[in-house]
């Protein structure tokens, strides 16, 4: 069973998005994302200092099943990227929500976050 | 709901997530296609390919008809117990499916392609008109590959003492029959193992053992894996009834001598050797990709010819978990000197090589 941990939002397109203390958020994709895709082989990953477009792709996920886009949870500008995940891109299925995050963004729109689901209603688009 | 081998509850209780395969309720994989994969390079795995189609020949014309039908020549099976790969074509040269047959101390033994099984049965009735055959599918056999550097070690501990010792004896592409168990040195992986045809009743509890005594349950997702890294074709991807076997790397499964055997599609396929020899015939190759990214199915190959692009495509391809990066058939011009592969509207360099990757558990082109 996949897991929704209950302090995330979440985008209908599978990411997850945690809102940090300075008003930053922490994103990647969500356990059900993880296990459709299955083994993650590479990522490509936006570089810090781009901006991103709420709903527009961000970043490419590539497992041995096939290729899928990600795309950016909310509009903002990248602060930072989880450069581990280049080398070892299956940290995505083993920890989706902890080490297998993405990246961090400074969001130029707070207002995109209450657009993004709780747990239960992501759970329930799952099913 | 799909039809179910005998070995789906063994598939439920091992954590498998269970996908639609031409029909059949089938594991994709349990819990990591890589480790799966790895598990059979290393050690060894344990597949259920009960979904395949068991057809047993027999007649006084049973050599007679196989000699017409397939590309390959039964005439070389001198005695039971040995193995065959062959194409059976159509007229036109094309192949109808890929399939291995057996000569059995009584007659023959085929094993096609599940997603091929219905027009294939009906391909063979309509080919045996004339001849005293008889083709009898067999659905209450199930067949377990086990796979693996220690796969032959783990399937003989679990038979009794002299059925171990007649199967450690097994050279590959033998089989051997005993009681009513067939068991062959055939397989779809590259490695060292075994193929066991048992009945059905049989084969739970040999699934249970095998996992017991260590072997790894392998998904379907790994057995693609596996046999593109070991550069065997996948019916209806690598080639199919509009494909000649020559543009499919399977030269070496056609026998022209004696010259006079007139098997189905003969014809056709002299016509593609002259074709071939002008260098008008594509070549199925393989492409290897070092860099970051995936080759997948369907891609569009763009090649140099003489200093001329034209195109190709890929037939198979994906992630090679044996060498870390990406590897694919694809059927391109013959005399390509380069190719590009459009991935995602990028045009990326791709090398090209022998399609032949990985053989127990070792990478084997330059």
């Amino acid at each position: 069973m996949s897991s929704f941990p209950e302090d995330l939002k979440y985008a209908p397109s599978h990411e997850w998005v945690r809102i940090e203390a300075d008003g930053s958020i922490v994103m990647g994709i969500s356990d059900h994302a993880q296990e459709l895709l299955g083994d993650i082989v590479f990522i490509e990953l936006p570089s810090e200092g781009a901006d991103v477009t709420a709903k527009a792709e961000m970043s490419v996920v590539e497992s041995v099943k096939a290729a899928s886009d990600i795309y950016a949870p909310v509009s903002g500008t990248i602060v930072e990227v989880n450069q581990a995940l280049l080398d070892s891109p299956e940290t995505v299925n083993t920890s989706p929500y902890g080490d297998g995050w993405f990246c961090r963004i400074k969001p130029s729109n707070p207002a995109e976050l209450d657009a993004l689901l709780d747990a239960d209603a992501y759970a329930k688009i799952c099913e | 709901m799909g039809q179910r081998t005998p070995l789906y509850q063994q598939h439920l209780n091992a954590g498998a997530k269970i996908v639609d395969f031409g029909g059949w309720d089938m594991p994709i994989q349990y819990q990591s296609l890589i480790e799966e994969h790895h598990a059979v390079r290393q050690h060894a795995g344990v597949f259920d390919v009960s979904h395949m189609t068991v057809v047993d020949i027999s007649g006084t014309q049973a050599k007679d008809w196989l000699r017409y039908l397939l590309a390959n020549d039964v005439d070389k099976l001198t005695e039971p117990g040995r193995a065959l790969y062959s194409a059976m074509l159509n007229d036109n040269g094309g192949v109808v499916d890929d399939l291995i047959v057996y000569t059995m101390s009584e007659g023959y033994r085929l094993v096609v392609n599940c997603g091929t099984r219905e027009k294939d049965l009906r391909w063979m009735q309509t080919k045996a008109k004339g001849f005293d055959v008889s083709i009898l599918e067999r659905p209450e056999l199930a067949i377990l590959a086990v796979h693996g550097p220690e796969s032959i070690n783990k399937v003989c501990a679990l038979l009794s003492t002299e059925r171990a010792a007649a199967v450690e004896a097994l050279g590959n592409f033998r089989a051997l029959e005993s009681e009513d168990w067939f068991i062959a040195r055939t397989g779809y992986t590259g490695e060292r193992g075994l193929e066991l045809i048992v009945p059905n009743a049989d084969a739970p509890a040999l699934w249970d053992a095998l996992l017991g005594s260590g072997v790894k349950p392998i998904g379907l997702g790994a057995r693609d894996t596996l046999r593109l890294e070991a550069g065997m074709n996948l019916y209806g991807h690598d080639m199919d009834e509009e494909v000649s076997p020559l543009a499919a790397n399977m030269a070496q499964t056609i026998s022209w001598e004696p010259s006079d055997r007139q098997f189905v599609g003969r014809a056709a396929v002299e016509q593609h050797k002259i074709e071939q020899a002008a260098g008008k015939l594509p070549i199925l190759t393989g492409l290897v990709l070092e860099e970051r990214g995936v080759l997948r199915e369907g891609l569009r190959v763009v090649c140099e010819v003489d200093g001329q692009e034209r195109e190709g495509i890929i037939t198979s391809g994906s992630f090679s978990p044996t060498l870390k990066h990406s590897i694919a058939l694809a059927r391109i011009p013959a005399g390509s000197t380069e190719c590009r592969v459009d991935i995602r509207g990028k045009l990326t360099p791709v090398r090209i090589v022998r399609p032949n990757f990985v053989r127990f558990g070792k990478k084997v082109f330059e």
